[in-house]
């Protein structure tokens, strides 16, 4: 682990009078996982959606490798690396599962003429393939995406990520609404991604067991503030947040 | 592929309709150069409403402008276009073949320059509303610049310029324009498949179905969109260049912002033959056309109960489209197939 990636200061963030995040401050480090835990409605998806430029900030700073990207506007921030997958999930409905993959190809290093560029070269094809293999799609890869089920297409949301080769993947309750045998194998893939690809992640999760496996590090939210930060077992022994989420065992 | 093939015996049967049609009855010259305006119309405007979700109801816009700009070329290479505008058609110009030939030329060019730019000044303001707002905005652009044009003395107002006058036999002109908009179809529609295969098509596909998700991925949205927008304003502007010349006469109302006909005929034949499919915008063009001309010859008086009872019948029955109904009904056939191989090295055994 070399340092922090991401880096939120201070952020608050208001909706006319209810106040949504105030102060909040995490670190996301390389090259781990880091998880973001809450009650619902202690704002933890408007801390992701104000890290991807979703919408301005009241106060503070976002740092992504040192860079202050909280004026950036969304498809910049996606494009320089970091990049977020949604809570209700989101794919493009009415392409095949390969085209959904093609397009997600990183849009970095993009100019006006690669706009007619191909997207069937050898290469980018066997990456796709790869991928929808990886999360077990492969066979599906010439149907609508629409037309799988809720779960698969979280999957697919989750390989058209990985397409985008980024360097950080904000996941908004990736197992939510997938059936418990399936979630062993998310979570594997989750930890082969970190590991495989490089890819540093930043989870929120509700599913307890999911996130004490998954995580290096764990946030906890509660009404917006920051309430404690640490490993697994020092979130799961704090009495604060034992009151605040966890409940009493 | 056996998509490919289709396609071009498609491509075939069409130039070959476009070729024999007029040779054979000579008498349906004009309306079958209508009917390639009409496919015109269609494939360009699924391009932002099929494939982008963008359902624009003032392309015509890009048309009138087309058909003005070409007009103010082609005049103002030989005469005063001020002077010219002012008389309301007492002043004949005699053009010189080379002049109207060479004024044509540059005038259709003009069409489509003025219109792309247009799309592009415009595009990213406009294309910054969704769904009902930009199909709506996009309407009142066009009432408006019909009303601007309307009320600009130099190109004539609200009583229109006559155009130059073709050279030649009685006849000819119309031939001649049915080739221009034969072929401009046909190139249209390559084009317009051509940039489908490529990035520019997986783009505005995804932002059909979720733009915010393509922000999220980074894509960039606002380009595509305006892209889109510009290269249906292009050939819509060649489009009206030549109706302006095959009319002889154009004004901002009737002929050249026809909001209330062509305007909604490009919506209904999208949606007639299948809103985002490669074919259905042009199969549509050519039933609705036909419907079209059948029952303003047949049963006069009766033609916008039939065109009405058409779009009530595709709207309320049939949203789809034809070639939508027959995607859901054959999905096999577009492509959608399930993979017999379990993985990638599965497929690997079975090609050794």
């Amino acid at each position: 682990m070399s340092g922090n990636l991401i880096e939120v200061r201070g952020v608050s963030k208001s909706y006319g009078g209810v106040v949504a995040n105030k102060d909040v401050s995490i670190d996301v480090a390389e090259g781990g996982i880091t998880g973001l835990i809450g009650p619902n409605g202690s704002g933890k998806t408007t801390l992701f959606n104000s890290i991807v430029g979703y919408h301005p900030i009241d106060e503070g700073s976002i740092k992504f490798r040192g860079k202050e990207i909280s004026k950036l506007r969304v498809p910049e921030i996606a494009r320089l690396g970091l990049l977020r997958t949604f809570q209700q999930t989101r794919i493009y409905s009415k392409m095949d599962c390969m085209k959904n993959m093609l397009i997600s190809v990183s849009h970095r290093d993009e100019g006006l003429g690669s706009m007619f560029g191909s997207m069937r070269d050898r290469e980018t094809e066997e990456f796709a393939e790869e991928l929808l293999e990886f999360v077990g799609l492969y066979q599906k890869r010439f149907l609508v995406a629409g037309e799988l089920s809720f779960g698969q297409q979280k999957l697919l949301e989750f390989a058209m990520a990985l397409m985008n080769r980024p360097q950080v993947l904000l996941l908004d309750e990736p197992t939510a609404g997938i059936n418990p045998t399936l979630i062993n194998g998310l979570i594997d893939r989750l930890k082969r991604a970190n590991e495989q690809f490089g890819i540093t992640l930043f989870v929120i999760e509700h599913n307890m067991r999911v996130i004490m496996n998954l995580a290096d590090r764990i946030s906890c939210l509660a009404h917006g503030e920051l309430l404690a930060t640490g490993t697994p077992d020092e979130i799961q022994n704090d009495p604060r947040v034992v009151d605040a989420y966890l409940g009493a065992h | 592929m056996s998509a490919r093939s289709l396609d071009l015996k498609i491509y075939a049967f069409l130039i070959a309709v476009g070729i024999i049609g007029p040779l054979l009855v000579p008498s349906i010259t004009s309306q079958m150069a209508v009917m390639w305006l009409m496919v015109l119309m269609a494939v360009t405007w699924d391009m932002t409403g099929g494939q982008m979700g963008y359902n624009s109801l003032g392309n015509i816009t890009f048309f009138g402008l087309g058909m003005y700009a070409s007009a103010v070329v082609q005049i103002g290479l030989v005469y005063d276009v001020m002077e010219y505008t002012a008389s309301f058609g007492a002043i004949k110009v005699d053009f010189t073949v080379s002049q109207y030939w060479t004024g044509l030329v540059l005038g259709i060019g003009a069409g489509g320059a003025v219109a792309t730019v247009f799309a592009l000044v415009v595009g990213p303001f406009m294309l910054g509303l969704r769904g009902p707002y930009f199909a709506i905005g996009t309407l009142g652009l066009a009432v408006a610049v019909a009303e601007l044009i309307s009320g600009w003395r130099y190109v004539g107002g609200g009583s229109g310029i006559s155009m130059p006058i073709f050279p030649g036999e009685a006849g000819t002109g119309s031939i001649v324009f049915y080739v221009m908009f034969f072929v401009l179809a046909i190139v249209c529609h390559m084009v317009i498949r051509a940039v489908y295969r490529t990035r520019f098509g997986l783009a505005i596909n995804a932002i059909r179905d979720d733009e915010d998700k393509a922000e999220a991925m980074g894509i960039h949205t606002t380009r595509y969109k305006v892209m889109a927008w510009a290269i249906s304003a292009f050939f819509m502007g060649m489009a009206g260049a030549i109706f302006g010349n095959m009319s002889g006469f154009i004004e901002p109302l009737e002929v050249a912002f026809p909001t209330a006909t062509f305007g909604i005929f490009m919506v209904a034949m999208a949606l007639l033959g299948g809103k985002g499919t490669l074919w259905g915008p042009v199969l549509g063009a050519i039933l609705f056309h036909i419907v079209k001309e059948v029952t303003w010859t047949e049963l006069l008086g009766w033609q916008w109960v039939a065109l009405g009872a058409i779009i009530i019948l595709n709207i309320v029955y049939f949203q789809q489209g034809i070639l939508g109904w027959a995607q859901d009904r054959w999905p096999a056939l577009f492509g959608v197939t399930v993979d017999e191989k379990m993985s990638r090295t599965g497929q690997a055994e079975a090609a050794e």
